[in-house]
């Protein structure tokens, strides 16, 4: 049993549910807000860029995430080590074939997706608190090769001097974060595109339906582990994509990627933004990153304190994040005439 | 042959203590694994606490090695009870997803606590004379504390599965844990058991961070950084069970010490790639029931 994902449509109550899920794929004008956002930020901050991009990563990680914990209900505390891998993957294709970061990008998507299907073809077979152990096991692994393989990972030093060239022979990278920011920013435009189109498809249906009976959808034919390597390979991929964009975007990669507080945080962040509807990861990543960015620098040490309140507050009374509440307070406000 | 002989003779001694410390504190996970089926992540924060109360108490104030030891398991016990009164009792029919992320919150918050008020650096542990130094065996010498940590660790093991084995509580733990509804239908208090158990288990965690502090180091990332151990443990063991850790932590901290001291270049490789076979073969673990 996960966090229960309330009915995405919001449609009256008069309405049948198979109503609500033939219109839920239909783009809503809210759907439109996040852009807006992405859109304005870039006029309106154009000194904040350099976090503007750094935001759009996490947000893409985090949808990356919400795939298979939010919609798939694999509970994985290893997330970081998918990111990591298409990290060290587009630093080492950039520093060693060309620093053309498009099929960087592939690089990084294909190296990742080969990782999640191999550990996803092991770590599925368990679930519960063992699951979770070789999620966290797999990515000690990795994380440990990282640090050992010097020669080509540059060890505790990381990946230094990474040069990219400008996308399409166009854009350079500029020192104020311009075009890593609208690189960022369609990327995960992109991404959004296909996660809304997967999860909305039978696919993602499926998805839903082994996470809340997975008996049953074993009893109706669903090749559920098929099911679950799959869409555990296809977020591999979108992390990777993230881990690569990272290392495109502030050219360097260090063993920082693929820590387990990293693998937390985006855990947290999807959690505090609101999990199994796509637009948790929005609203989670933007909202930690520009706390911690204001908040961290203060008092590194009580910030952790207070991720740690916030998370035992949110399971204890908000369990569907900060939109579950937006949520209860429209239902609130409607409810009265 | 000499050296290939007092080499695992070494290997064997540091991996038994290694293994004696990681079973003390992970049996209490295994249990409430077993028991109420929570995954709490955050069992390490009580061994940490009670590394940070032994030494503390042992450094700041004077305190004898072994009162010191029972102040922080019993200390530990109690904040552990409320705790579970207070906070885990609520989860206990929640998913694993609440469960995880209320214990990662525990961990956040525990860290950042333990680094306002100790600092970053690790705690030392200052070893009474009598257990300082090496204790001659005639045939060799070992590290006088490796040695009795070795035979306390023994005699607690022992005490505590006579307890399980025949005790009426022990008894009552067992029934609970092999069918909770069938246990409670016969008028076992399971909400009562669940909270003994629960400070039981803290409390020898805390004794075996206590124990341990000179093989695990006390500093505030403790229940992160071993956190993958003592879930291996549990994991390899076969959760809910009390002897498949035992058996799961000898295997760990004896090939653990060897790899390190014989192919240190690879490491804790080795044993996170032993650990994902041995699964594979037996996904419940070792003693687990499927």
């Amino acid at each position: 049993m996960i966090f229960k994902r309330p009915s995405s449509s919001d449609s009256a109550p008069s309405d049948s549910a198979v109503e609500q899920m033939v219109r839920s794929h239909r783009l809503r004008p809210l759907e439109l807000l996040p852009w807006i956002v992405v859109v304005g930020a870039y006029f309106v901050f154009p000194e904040y860029l350099p976090l503007g991009s750094q935001i759009l990563i996490m947000i893409l990680f985090a949808i990356s995430l919400d795939l298979i914990l939010g919609y798939a209900g694999i509970i994985t505390l290893g997330h970081s080590a998918l990111f990591g891998v298409g990290a060290y993957a587009a630093g080492i294709y950039a520093l060693h074939v060309t620093g053309e970061p498009l099929s960087g990008l592939v690089v990084a998507a294909v190296a990742a997706g080969i990782v999640g299907f191999v550990s996803g073809l092991v770590i599925l077979r368990t679930h519960g608190l063992t699951l979770l152990m070789l999620t966290l096991a797999i990515t000690f692994l990795i994380a440990e090769l990282a640090n050992k393989a010097g020669f080509i990972t540059g060890g505790a030093d990381g990946l230094q001097g990474i040069a990219m060239q400008e996308i399409f022979g166009q854009f350079r990278f500029d020192m104020f974060g311009r075009t890593a920011y609208v690189y960022s920013a369609v990327v995960l435009f992109l991404v959004w595109l296909f996660a809304r189109l997967l999860v909305h498809s039978p696919f993602g249906r499926s998805l839903t339906g082994i996470r809340e009976n997975v008996t049953r959808m074993h009893a109706i034919g669903t090749p559920v582990r098929k099911r679950l390597v799959t869409v555990y390979t296809i977020s591999a991929m979108l992390a990777g994509l993230a881990g690569g964009l990272l290392t495109h975007t502030t050219q360097f990669v260090g063993l920082s990627v693929l820590s387990f507080e990293r693998s937390g945080e985006i855990v947290i962040m999807l959690i505090l933004g609101g999990i199994g509807r796509l637009y948790g990861a929005f609203v989670g990543a933007a909202v930690y990153m520009i706390a911690q960015d204001e908040l961290a620098k203060a008092d590194p040490v009580f910030w952790y304190f207070w991720i740690g309140l916030l998370l035992v507050l949110i399971v204890m009374f908000a369990r569907g994040g900060i939109l579950g509440l937006v949520d209860q307070a429209l239902r609130l406000v409607r409810r009265k005439p | 042959m000499d050296v290939f002989f007092s080499a695992s003779i070494s290997i064997l001694f540091h991996g038994l203590a290694f293994a004696m410390v990681l079973y003390i504190i992970s049996v209490g996970l295994s249990v409430t694994m077993g028991l109420m089926g929570f995954a709490n992540l955050a069992h390490g924060v009580f061994a940490m606490a009670g590394g940070y109360l032994t030494t503390t108490a042992m450094n700041t104030y004077g305190v004898p090695f072994g009162f010191a030891l029972v102040f922080a398991a019993v200390a530990v016990a109690l904040l552990s009870v409320v705790l579970e009164r207070f906070l885990y009792a609520r989860l206990y029919g929640a998913g694993e997803l609440e469960q995880v992320l209320f214990t990662i919150g525990l961990i956040f918050m525990a860290v950042a606590v333990v680094r306002y008020i100790w600092g970053p650096l690790p705690q030392r542990m200052l070893l009474p004379a009598a257990l300082s130094g090496q204790i001659d065996f005639g045939f060799r010498s070992f590290p006088t504390y490796r040695t009795f940590l070795i035979a306390i660790s023994l005699v607690l093991i022992v005490v505590l599965w006579l307890g399980i084995e025949r005790t009426n509580f022990g008894a009552q733990v067992r029934a609970a844990v092999d069918n909770r509804r069938m246990a409670e239908s016969l008028g076992i208090n399971t909400g009562r058991l669940f909270t003994l158990t629960f400070a039981l288990g803290s409390g020898l965690a805390a004794l075996g961070g206590g124990l341990g502090a000179d093989i695990l180091a006390i500093h505030p990332a403790y229940a992160f950084e071993y956190l993958v151990y003592f879930l291996m443990v549990v994991a390899v063991g076969g959760l809910g069970s009390i002897r498949g850790p035992f058996v799961a932590a000898v295997l760990l901290g004896v090939s653990d010490t060897a790899f390190k001291y014989l192919v240190p270049e690879v490491g804790a490789f080795v044993i996170y790639i032993a650990v994902i076979g041995l699964l594979l073969w037996r996904p419940a673990g070792l003693f687990g029931r499927a």
